[in-house]
């Protein structure tokens, strides 16, 4: 190990905000994961304080809380769909349509296991290129938990929002009348007391790890704020400053 | 009160007038006007089919990979026309180009017809089109090129109405002030319906600060273009040959649009190296573009048809000979439209997980339109051409204001003299 991993104490104490010693340490994480897993995930832990400060710098205070994060233990993923299958049943997801899917990934010339599973969902970006494009916020980042919302009834189909989304998060309900996507089940659950989502709860390989990244005490914080596995997140190029994290080993 | 009608004072009788007039156009003319609205009627109905009856992904070609295609294209063809004919009737009656005053008034009521006929087809587009009339006042989001676009869109379309109004009128104070805010309504509102594309930066080939730029270009070729183009055809539906005047002025504009072909050439030339040396987005698109599904839709019709031979012609008309600028200007107009399509289609083909080498994300994103956007791109195009038709007759071909010159042999073959040759009434057929 070249770098000696974080005082759980000492982060307990100030949950919602990275301590110094912690930040000079993100940003030795930073240097070592990039260009290596194409990630720099933990610079994508992004507040709105970023905005103010040089491109890459790291973010003292996290801009939501809970913060709501995913975790994807994508080696552990066994290509079931149950995720996806949980995830329409919760939120009537039509058949033309998806709010999660898991990609498949298959390399004949590797060595041992040839198949990957990468599942893909909104990643309730911290600078969401749809809600900037919206021309009438019926898509926004909500101020408590910064998962990025939908409006319904405001809703004017333009469909501008699934063409800036780098993930392909985004599809038109016509049953709805508007646009539809992942919102870590905050209608169907979190805003009636539930705490998982209904892929997290439907997986039975533990794939994915739901929670609030301001919170050191919960897995998502511990399994990006560590040294041991590598973490990365998908198009970082982008800027979008995505929430969903992916690890493997 | 002019508004081509002396002879009446009251509004009922210029009305009565000016329908005696469009009814009383001939057969031809009134074959085209009919062709026209039924284009108009049947490109509504399926738009309302479409949207409101069966859903737009049963009878749109778009789909989720590609959201947006040739209703938004021909929208962008529309607006880009429109801001294009404001700027060139600023030329003469607002910067006072003498050479560009006579086909003002056509101009700004063209930039007003192409606009609605954008407007039309964006309707017949959005899923929920009255949502939009209400939300983009009571729930703004000013981080929106959408917002901006249609804000400023909306505010242009009142000046150009106000700035016909005028004209008209022969108020040139108030029309020029009019006209002034027109432009800079029309080029912040077309700079952003080019950052619509530019500003999304999970698109590559879209991303950037060219396309704003680009439009800006472009639609003065188009402006230029659509002036000919209109002018020749209304003197043809008045069955009169192109005066003097209006043939140096269309000459002169010819010469314009030259020029801009030119730019967008070399736009198109640099557009298409950098994307040599892009990403691997950009290098796929530039080979969809270049030998892939868009080769014939480039290479055909939008550098042979709508660049290389418009540019030959232009040349080979001197300036002077309207035939030639006649048809490069058809061929400028007919090219943009697949211009708009496959920048608007090509920006989506790379699927958006293509580098993660995964099966569902392996093949290029393809789209095809259907018949019903056919139909509603074919109603804009049916607005446009029954507005133009009805504009000429209900106006009286704007003959005041133009000054009726000495006329040519009739035929479109006009050639321009210098001025002098112009004012001694020689013309060479």
């Amino acid at each position: 190990m070249i770098f000696k991993s974080l005082d759980k104490e000492t982060m307990l104490k100030e949950p919602e905000k990275i301590s110094e010693m912690d930040r000079r340490e993100f940003l030795k994480i930073g240097l070592v994961i990039t260009g290596v897993f194409a990630g720099g995930s933990i610079v994508s832990v992004a507040s709105a304080a970023e905005k103010v400060f040089p491109n890459g710098s790291i973010a003292r205070k996290y801009p939501y809380r809970p913060h709501y994060a995913m975790v994807i233990r994508v080696d552990q993923c066994i290509g079931c769909r149950r995720c996806e299958k949980g995830c329409t049943a919760a939120n009537a997801v039509p058949d033309y349509g998806w709010r999660t899917k898991v990609l498949e990934r298959e390399v004949p010339e590797a060595i041992g296991q040839k198949r990957e599973f990468i599942p893909v969902l909104c990643n309730q970006c911290n600078n969401p290129p749809c809600v900037r494009a919206c021309p009438v916020t019926a898509t926004y980042k909500d101020k408590v938990h910064g998962i990025v919302m939908m409006d319904i009834k405001k809703c004017i189909g333009c469909k501008i929002c699934m063409a800036a989304c780098p993930y392909d998060a985004r599809y038109y309900n016509e049953e709805r009348g508007a646009v539809d996507k992942c919102d870590f089940c905050f209608e169907s659950s979190l805003s009636r007391g539930g705490k998982k989502t209904a892929c997290q709860a439907a997986c039975p390989a533990d794939v994915r790890v739901f929670g609030d990244l301001s919170d050191p005490r919960s897995r998502v914080y511990q399994m990006v704020h560590q040294l041991q596995k590598p973490v990365w997140v998908l198009k970082k190029e982008t800027d979008a400053r995505p929430n969903i994290f992916y690890t493997k080993g | 009160m002019t508004m081509g009608c002396p002879e009446h004072s009251s509004w009922k009788g210029w009305i009565e007038d000016a329908g005696r007039r469009v009814f009383s156009g001939g057969p031809v003319y009134l074959f085209f006007l009919g062709l026209f609205a039924a284009m108009l009627v049947a490109g509504i109905a399926a738009g309302i089919h479409a949207v409101y009856i069966t859903g737009s992904r049963h009878a749109y070609g778009t789909n989720r990979e590609i959201p947006l295609a040739m209703l938004i294209a021909t929208y962008t063809f529309f607006v880009i026309t429109s801001t294009g004919l404001c700027l060139v009737s600023s030329i003469g009656h607002i910067f006072g180009v003498e050479r560009f005053m006579p086909i003002a008034k056509r101009a700004v009521l063209l930039s007003v017809i192409t606009i609605m006929s954008g407007f039309l087809v964006i309707g017949l587009e959005l899923e929920n089109p009255l949502r939009l009339a209400v939300y983009l006042f009571l729930s703004p989001n000013f981080t929106s090129n959408i917002w901006w676009m249609g804000v400023l869109y909306s505010f242009e379309v009142v000046l150009l109405i106000i700035e016909f109004i005028f004209i008209m009128l022969d108020n040139h104070r108030a029309s020029m002030a009019a006209g002034l805010l027109g432009i800079l309504f029309g080029i912040a509102a077309i700079s952003n319906l080019g950052g619509v594309f530019a500003m999304l930066n999970g698109r590559e080939f879209w991303y950037g600060p060219y396309l704003p730029i680009f439009f800006i270009a472009s639609a003065l070729l188009m402006g230029c273009a659509a002036v000919i183009f209109f002018t020749v055809l209304a003197y043809r539906v008045h069955c009169e040959p192109l005066d003097h005047p209006m043939a140096d002025s269309l000459a002169a504009i010819g010469k314009l649009a030259g020029l801009m072909l030119a730019v967008i050439m070399f736009f198109t030339i640099w557009r298409m190296v950098a994307l040599a040396v892009g990403g691997t987005h950009e290098l796929l698109v530039r080979d969809a573009l270049v030998s892939g599904p868009f080769a014939f839709n480039f290479w055909v019709l939008e550098v042979g048809l709508g660049m290389i031979l418009p540019f030959v012609l232009i040349l080979w008309s001197g300036g002077k000979r309207i035939g030639p600028l006649f048809l490069a200007s058809a061929l400028v107009i007919f090219s943009s439209f697949f211009m708009r399509l496959d920048m608007v289609v090509a920006g989506q083909i790379v699927p958006m997980y293509w580098e993660l080498g995964v099966r569902e994300y392996s093949m290029l994103n393809a789209y095809w339109p259907t018949w019903h956007e056919i139909l509603v791109v074919l109603a804009g195009v049916g607005l446009s051409g029954v507005s133009f038709l009805t504009g000429e007759k209900v106006f009286q071909g704007f003959r005041e204001a133009e000054g009726a010159g000495s006329p040519s042999d009739g035929t479109l073959e006009v050639v321009v003299q210098d001025p002098q040759s112009a004012s001694d009434g020689k013309v060479d057929g």
